[in-house]
């Protein structure tokens, strides 16, 4: 039986610098070991635990997609001991990885419905897996229309630049990238999130959202998707709490019954509400 | 057949334990300081007084417990496990309130899609001896919440102390191992009548008024009630409950690193720290000490139950006995019941 708190050790393959704050580091990471490559199968949305030797485990949601064969993406904000470690850490370097943890997007009911992505901040990671797992042209037809609203306080803290502007050139996604203060080189559109949303007016019908952001964002973006018609049932968030374990063991992230590293972090409105607030 | 191990003989069968495997027993401390320990000499042990202040859990889940070593080697790591259990081991002296945490903790340990390796492995080594409670203590509730001081379920093996001797119940497979046992003999007549007679004063002694039959659908209602203002008016926040509840298994991952190595270890954590919920960012979803009460209450006799079906609550009434503000959880579990609900609507509550 395989011990669930043993890392796989994994190669930082390459390791880049995500914003002109230098607080976001995104960091590629290859399997060591053939077996480990294989074994591991993972849906948009999962999570791992990034591990140095010494420093300890932190939670990461997984910001590549699983079209994106042999290799997995993590865009770190430098936070605390581990998530500072993870950004001095050099290429080349080992770091253990357990996972994939919790449930991921329901990417199965999504089928042949629109989706509307609306992100804000470096909680973008697991959005961006899960477009570019759909924007796949094996998975392409699976949903129908995509939309992402995505917003950063200031240009240089958008995450993903290249991939924002090949995003942008296709016809099978619209993409609104907005920002709260421009500065004198964006052309793009400046605005709140919420607001952003409520100017688009995306139709409900049919559409799953999910959203991922600062709390403050989801606070007055709720609002908006309801009175846009959405349905508690379809609005999806994922949750980020302290965690240990990720496997339901260690106690700490639980809002009521309910354990985000297992029965999460993906969780719809509607389950949501039912819930003590204690988060 | 039932049989019994005469205390002149207690020593020797100790020893004949310690020679076949790690033996886990009752070991006074200090005065009033007993705990679980593993027994170098039988000479240790102590089965004369009252329930151990640690739970047996340490047994199976270790106040500090080595994940694995590793191991410095060029730009990678050379990782060793210590999920092993080497030896068996017989734990002795268990009071049926700790035997039956540990089938809660299994729910959790063993349970639903992940096994706890370190947990499987302490649980499979283990022989379980049971003791019956002849003299449960003022604090005892066993009996409200589904257990008694005679419980039987979760022992391999079952002592009764008649004075003289044990009387012994050979429950389980791995009981029936110790049949061809040289230190027990058959008990007689009168021995195991003694035994019923202790059984029955027992039962009659410990406390059954605790209501806690149907307290998970009451809590759903009372989660934002102001209760909780109340309950945890007098905690100091000082988690001695939680660290020395048989069931609460709440644990922390670090890692403890020298030079070319390390290990990751994880240890006991409780729900009533502040920074056991905080996250790095500052935020803290159980900012007070309320939320954190009601997270302890709540998970033993809401959130449990909703998962596993049982309270997480045996009534060994430690919680009560060690508490330094003499905070009495039985008495929390008095006050969402029904009658008293109404009247604290009446607006004659009483205080804690």
């Amino acid at each position: 039986m395989k011990n669930p708190y043993h890392p796989i050790p994994m190669i930082v393959k390459k390791a880049s610098v995500e914003t002109t704050d230098r607080m976001l580091r995104t960091l590629q990471l290859s399997f060591l070991n053939e077996e480990d490559a294989k074994a591991f199968r993972f849906i948009p949305g999962q999570f791992c635990e990034l591990s140095i030797f010494g420093k300890g485990e932190a939670p990461l949601g997984i910001a590549s997609s699983p079209t994106e064969n042999g290799s997995l993406k993590f865009t770190i904000n430098k936070a605390g001991v581990v998530t500072t470690a993870l950004h001095h850490i050099e290429e080349g370097t080992e770091v253990g990885m357990r996972g994939p943890l919790g449930n991921g997007y329901p990417i199965d009911i999504f089928q042949g419905k629109n989706v509307l992505v609306i992100g804000g901040g470096f909680a973008f990671t697991t959005l961006r897996s899960l477009i570019a797992f759909f924007l796949h042209p094996e998975n392409r037809n699976k949903v129908k229309d995509i939309t992402v609203i995505y917003g950063a306080r200031m240009p240089g803290l958008l995450l993903y630049k290249e991939e924002l502007k090949e995003w942008e050139k296709r016809s099978d996604i619209k993409l609104v990238v907005t920002v709260d203060w421009g500065d004198k080189d964006w052309k793009g559109k400046v605005g709140l999130v919420p607001n952003v949303l409520e100017e688009l007016a995306p139709s409900s019908e049919n559409t799953y959202a999910v959203i991922c952001g600062p709390p403050i964002m989801i606070k007055f973006t709720f609002p908006k998707l309801m009175a846009l018609q959405f349905p508690d049932e379809r609005i999806y968030t994922s949750l980020e709490r302290r965690m240990k374990c990720g496997i339901g063991k260690c106690g700490r992230c639980n809002i009521g019954h309910i354990y985000v590293c297992n029965d999460g972090p993906v969780f719809n409105y509607a389950q949501l509400k039912k819930l003590p607030k204690d988060y | 057949m039932n049989l019994k191990l005469d205390k002149k003989d207690l020593k020797p069968f100790l020893q004949s334990l310690i020679d076949e495997a790690d033996l886990f027993a009752p070991v006074q401390l200090a005065e009033g300081v007993l705990v679980f320990k593993k027994i170098d000499r039988p000479d240790e042990v102590d089965l004369s007084s009252s329930n151990t202040q640690k739970p047996a859990k340490e047994v199976f889940s270790p106040q500090s417990e080595t994940m694995f070593r590793y191991e410095k080697a060029g730009k990678q790591h050379q990782v060793t496990s210590t999920e092993e259990v080497e030896r068996k081991r017989v734990i002795l002296g268990v009071r049926p309130c700790d035997i039956q945490a540990v089938s809660l903790l299994d729910e959790v340990f063993l349970g639903k899609e992940y096994t706890d390796s370190y947990y499987l492995n302490n649980r499979n080594a283990t022989t379980m001896i049971g003791m019956a409670c002849g003299h449960p203590l003022s604090t005892c509730f066993c009996s409200s919440t589904g257990g008694g001081p005679f419980l039987r379920k979760g022992s391999d093996l079952f002592f009764i102390d008649l004075g003289e001797s044990f009387l012994v119940e050979l429950l389980t497979e791995k009981g029936m191992t110790f049949q061809k046992s040289n230190f027990f003999k058959e008990a007689n007549t009168e021995e195991i009548s003694l035994a019923k007679a202790i059984e029955e004063k027992a039962l009659k002694k410990t406390d059954t008024s605790v209501p806690v039959e149907g307290i998970e659908k009451r809590l759903d209602l009372m989660v934002e009630s102001s209760f909780w203002d109340r309950v945890h008016e007098k905690c100091i926040g000082c988690r001695v409950c939680t660290y020395l509840c048989p069931t609460c298994h709440c644990f922390d991952i670090m890692d403890e690193a020298l030079t070319h190595g390390g290990q990751r270890v994880r240890n006991w954590d409780s729900c009533l720290s502040s920074l056991y919920s905080q996250e790095t960012s500052g935020h803290n979803p159980r900012p007070t000490n309320r939320e954190r009460t009601r997270q302890r209450i709540m998970h033993k006799f809401n959130y449990f139950p909703k998962n596993f079906g049982r309270i997480a609550c045996v009534g060994c009434g430690r919680c009560i006995l060690y508490c330094p503000v003499q905070f009495d959880i039985r008495q929390a579990i008095n006050w969402t019941s029904a009658k008293r609900l109404k009247l604290q609507r009446g607006g004659r509550s009483t205080n804690p």
